[in-house]
């Protein structure tokens, strides 16, 4: 297939965008449905000719200041999450928009609606807003692609780092992309600038001045913003459709045969003269928006107005994904009546691979805990969630990436007996190692059981950034004695020697540490298969 | 031109290969398409779908709408009666009739095929025992693609030349088998 034209998921075109905009670095934590970007600039011959750095970061915010520090030297920078990977890595961020940037700066972040891998559906525009940055929120493969380019040269133009949002319709969905021309990649240029870069209070008062005194400049940018234009129509009934809204809206209109006046919005702020006119011309205005109803509720003001219909008023449902037919329900269509889902279907859950060393662990897990009176498991982010699920119902706790040693501690300082938890090797190197910290120094009665596979499992099997002996050497370095560092092999034939540790531990009045080291079957797999490929 | 289709299955059976082969023939032909997948949690056994729109117009939604898929291509047969709000009055199914379960109440045979039946004309199909007789039971999904093939809009000899790119690093004995699978199942579809 030749170069000029693709079939790419949206999440590769962020990367094939990147890399084509004379990209130097990406860094990224996988998360669904951010992933792909950075595994396809990892794959890609024409960044490794480049010398474009793509290997994983421990967490989003490692992720993002490196990003930062490569733009401080003057080069392009890409930094990839999921949308609850930006709370993370919220403190660079926010204040990244106060120091502003020097070579252009992009977070691609992806946001998942519906929660289909996610535990929560925060939409990340509002974090655009809270840093006063500029947002794009392109509409389809070909403009995500064609965005990154937008992106680079206005993050260089304003001096600002660059929003890329997409949600996961977009990101994992396929279509054909046509290439531009590779541009040259940005010279070594490193700022001196402390007047910037130092946010001491008299240097991030005058900074924060000239964020809002440049916020003009973003509106009036976002009015010749190829992502912004409105859509040909007439009639009384408009509708402002922002990023992937646009194709639901377009999608309903030419289905049904709807007359509106439609606004696409693809950049942020949103261009003011552009929804004037709309609001002018229209009676009733329907607010299109994938994720939070952000910009309805602005339009709404506080003491309402009748004129704007959206998430807020039921027109469009508070929660989840947007879809063709809710919109044009929305815009008074009748739905023709379709088939109902058979009654005999029922839920297929997912679920732990066979032969995974999971499986074992909870077995193993279930039986120690179980011989107490109090048997609460807290945990983590990562395959062994499943956990929570039968046959196991192993686990009784999963908030966010490390949560579940510091709400072990919590608890055991609370009184609760025992206070164990399990977190997995690539969730304990992102967030899992400070809270670790925190239970040593206190000397807290706490079990941490880590599940080492050697991998972040969940997402597709990326590198793990600590696993194997540098888990031990962590464990030790932060404190915790190396009588109290089991390893286990999770093996049905080590089922009652493993309970036994567990109890050992369980029992133990202070931090010891269980690491459960069995390689993921999946990339076990994948790597025998990798070997066998090149053996022949 | 337009059809939206719906790749129904079990995370790991792979529907993402039939879509891919669909994807290229769809991209030789000069079409537009959208296919939107499932990544994540849901791969790790659980229900997975994808939604295919191929057109020679602009597509704007990457999710097809309710009661308007031409197609449910499924490769387990509970997962086809999954979709059907998607389907619409003319649309067919077609389907494997090789069961998955790696779950709890999961309905008898005869329960499902008497779902199945009350669709118009369903496309019913022993996709293991053809990829076997073809060479390999790992091919029941090109089957499917052979049985879904005459309802996808794009010739079978483009499908083909498909599953020629995508298997070809495999090896020949590898595209040898799938085109096999492949034939057989459109030799059902059209008989």
């Amino acid at each position: 297939m030749n170069r000029s034209r693709l079939l790419l998921l949206g999440a590769e075109a962020v990367a094939q965008g990147a890399i084509d905009a004379g990209l130097s670095g990406v860094y990224a934590y996988p998360g669904t449905p951010s992933t792909e970007i950075t595994e396809y600039i990892q794959r890609s011959s024409l960044a490794r000719q480049r010398a474009i750095r793509a290997a994983w970061s421990a967490n989003e915010k490692t992720a993002y200041e490196a990003a930062l520090g490569m733009s401080y030297a003057g080069k392009r920078s890409l930094v990839c999450m999921k949308h609850v990977g930006l709370n993370v890595a919220a403190d660079a961020f926010m204040n990244s928009a106060i120091t502003g940037v020097n070579g252009g700066l992009v977070l691609a972040v992806a946001d998942d609606p519906s929660m289909h891998s996610s535990q929560n559906e925060q939409d990340s525009r509002v974090y655009g807003r809270f840093a006063m940055t500029p947002v794009l929120e392109p509409a389809s493969q070909q403009e995500l692609y064609d965005a990154m380019f937008h992106a680079f040269e206005l993050s260089e133009s304003v001096k600002l780092p660059v929003v890329v949002r997409l949600a996961t319709r977009l990101s994992h969905s396929r279509a054909g992309v046509e290439l531009k021309a590779p541009v040259e990649q940005n010279r070594l240029n490193a700022e001196y600038a402390p007047g910037r870069f130092v946010l001491m209070p008299h240097n991030a008062r005058a900074q924060y001045r000239h964020l809002l005194d440049l916020q003009p400049k973003l509106e009036a940018l976002s009015e010749s913003s190829f992502l912004n234009r409105p859509v040909e129509g007439r009639g009384p009934l408009g509708i402002i459709a922002f990023g992937i809204g646009y194709n639901y809206a377009m999608e309903a209109r030419k289905a049904h045969g709807i007359e509106c006046r439609l606004l696409k919005i693809g950049q942020y702020p949103p261009p003011r003269t552009q929804v004037n006119e709309l609001f002018e011309a229209c009676s009733e205005v329907l607010v299109v928006e994938e994720g939070y109803p952000v910009y309805e509720e602005l339009f709404r003001g506080y003491f309402g107005s009748p004129k704007v219909r959206g998430r807020l008023d039921g027109a469009l449902p508070r929660d989840g994904e947007l879809t063709t037919d809710l919109v044009a329900a929305a815009l008074g269509v009748k739905l023709p009546e379709i088939a109902a889902v058979p009654e005999i279907v029922a839920n297929r859950p997912p679920e732990l691979c066979k032969g995974c060393g999971h499986r074992d662990m909870f077995d193993a897990i279930n039986i120690a805990i179980r011989e107490n009176a109090d048997h609460h498991v807290f945990s983590d982010i990562g395959c062994y969630t499943l956990g929570a699920l039968p046959p196991y119902n192993a686990i009784h706790t999963c908030v966010d990436m490390g949560a579940s040693i510091t709400m072990a501690k919590g608890a055991a300082d609370a009184g609760l007996r025992p206070a164990v938890c399990v977190i997995g090797d690539s969730t304990f190197a992102h967030s899992g190692m400070t809270g670790l910290l925190d239970a040593v120094n206190d000397r807290a009665p706490v079990t941490v059981i880590i599940a080492d596979n050697d991998t972040t499992a969940m997402t597709g099997g990326q590198c793990s950034s600590a696993s194997g002996s540098k888990l031990v050497k962590i464990c030790l370095g932060l404190g915790v004695e190396q009588a109290r560092i089991r390893t286990i092999t999770p093996l049905r034939q080590h089922l009652d020697e493993n309970v036994a540790v567990l109890r050992e531990e369980f029992a133990y009045d202070g931090v010891s540490v269980v690491i459960v080291r069995r390689e993921c079957i999946e990339t076990a797999a994948k790597k025998k298969r990798r070997s066998a490929a090149t053996g022949q | 031109m337009q059809k939206n289709i719906i790749l129904a299955g079990v995370g790991g059976q792979g529907i993402l290969s039939i879509a891919a082969v669909i994807d290229w023939a769809a991209l030789q032909e000069g079409l537009n398409l959208r296919q939107a997948e499932v990544h994540g949690m849901s791969q790790r056994g659980g229900a997975v779908q994808s939604h295919l729109r191929i057109s020679d117009q602009e597509i704007f939604a990457d999710l097809i709408g309710l009661g308007t898929a031409d197609l449910i291509l499924s490769v387990e047969p509970l997962e086809a009666l999954r979709y059907l709000p998607y389907l619409a009055p003319s649309g067919r199914v077609v389907t494997s009739l090789d069961p998955f379960v790696n779950m709890t109440g999961y309905p008898s045979m005869e329960e499902i095929e008497a779902e199945l039946g009350k669709t118009d004309r369903p496309v019913l199909v022993h996709a293991a025992e053809l990829a076997r007789e073809a060479g390999s039971a790992r091919a029941s999904n090109m089957v499917m693609l052979g049985a879904g093939a005459p309802f996808t809009g794009i010739a079978p000899s483009k499908l083909e030349a498909g599953i020629e790119a995508l298997f070809g690093s495999k090896g020949r004995e590898i595209v040898e088998i799938n085109i096999r699978a492949f034939r057989a199942g459109v030799q059902l579809s059209n008989a």
